[in-house]
């Protein structure tokens, strides 16, 4: 907690700081008292390009789609309506993924909303609590009769991001430096994201592979999920699905649930 | 009984023994044998798994940033050029417009 004068300080310098059209606080002065709007400018645009560049590295595929000119605007008015609640700079830019399928201008690409889902869940799951994953073998030791009461314990960097658009194939494309092939956005998309070691995995899911592991990250029963999945998908796999979301490193352990 | 609850212990024994077969087989295999078998097993049940491309990025604030750049108003719709969202297709041949709408 800043002491009380720090506190009056802050909250007489920073109103301005994010809205250019009001003047520099008078409590800013230059040698022998002087006004020092110029000053201020500075510092206030240093504000704005900051937290801008911390958009365009926590959204770089985003940024490669819309171009860096669009982008830059576009973050700007994110940031004037949404300034920072935190300190820690990764974490600014929760509500821009928000802000993005509301704006206006970002609307003939209604898949971006999503690209910019995958990348945040891509930096959550970077800066994630380090976790061992679920070894198979703790699998292997449940009674078969038990196993539709199973409980998983998500990892801390795991997540599931789904779109109506082929926001995981457009994602990918966008986060290297290659040009793009022809995408056609149609086809609905859900993405797993894992880090069960030091790289940050995206996986595509399979039908109803996102309602599985969706029912099974927030602790419903392995039975409830299987059931959920297949009336999603019919085609959903059981099998292939748990193998792939151990694999992935999607959990760090089991219980059994309340029978 | 709801419809819910039509995934039976059998069938649940059944798809776990599965998914753990796929885990066992690894061991006796070279690296590259495993390496190989891990990659067709992504590609068939799980599609290809992707990487970020910024692996090292840890994410703004982690450098020194701001001390001297500048910004400017740009129009909103000036956008896209350099841009990638025109390779980006919708059904009806409609693509990212570069245009405001």
């Amino acid at each position: 907690m800043l002491p009380e004068q720090d506190l009056c300080f802050a909250a007489a310098f920073a109103p301005a700081l994010l809205d250019p059209t009001r003047l520099a606080p008078s409590i800013v002065t230059g040698p022998n008292g002087k006004a020092a709007g110029k000053r201020y400018d500075v510092y206030r645009n240093n504000v704005t390009v900051s937290l801008i560049d911390a958009l365009a590295a926590i959204y770089p595929a985003v940024q490669r789609i819309t171009g860096p000119d669009f982008f830059r605007a576009m973050a700007r008015f994110h940031i004037r309506q949404t300034p920072p609640a935190s300190s820690l700079l990764f974490d600014y830019g929760r509500d821009f993924p928000e802000f993005i399928a509301a704006y206006e201008y970002a609307r003939p690409h209604p898949w971006l909303a999503d690209v910019a889902r995958i990348e945040r869940a891509w930096l959550d799951a970077y800066h994630a609590r380090d976790a061992a994953p679920l070894v198979p073998a703790r699998l292997a030791a449940v009674a078969p009769d038990r196993l539709g009461d199973l409980v998983f314990t998500p990892h801390p960097a795991a997540a599931v991001v789904r779109s109506p658009f082929s926001a995981m194939t457009i994602f990918a494309a966008n986060r290297e430096t290659t040009p793009v092939e022809r995408i056609d956005a149609s086809t609905p998309e859900d993405a797993l994201i894992t880090r069960a070691e030091f790289d940050v995995v995206v996986r595509h899911l399979p039908p109803g592979g996102a309602v599985f592991a969706i029912h099974l990250m927030s602790g419903r029963p392995l039975g409830e999920a299987a059931a959920s999945a297949l009336e999603a998908s019919p085609d959903f796999d059981i099998a292939s699905n748990i193998a792939g979301l151990i694999e992935a490193g999607a959990f760090t352990s089991i219980s059994l649930g309340e029978a | 009984m709801s419809a819910k609850l039509a995934v039976t212990t059998l069938v649940l024994a059944g798809a776990m023994s599965t998914a753990l077969a796929t885990f066992a087989a690894a061991s006796p295999l070279t690296k590259a044998e495993a390496d190989a078998a891990v990659a067709a097993k992504k590609e068939k049940c799980f599609g290809v798994a992707l990487k970020g491309q910024n692996d090292c990025a840890a994410g703004p604030g982690t450098t020194c940033q701001g001390t001297s750049t500048t910004d400017f108003q740009g129009n909103a719709w000036k956008f896209v050029q350099g841009g990638t969202c025109a390779s980006i297709e919708l059904p009806g041949g409609k693509k990212g417009s570069l245009k405001p709408v």
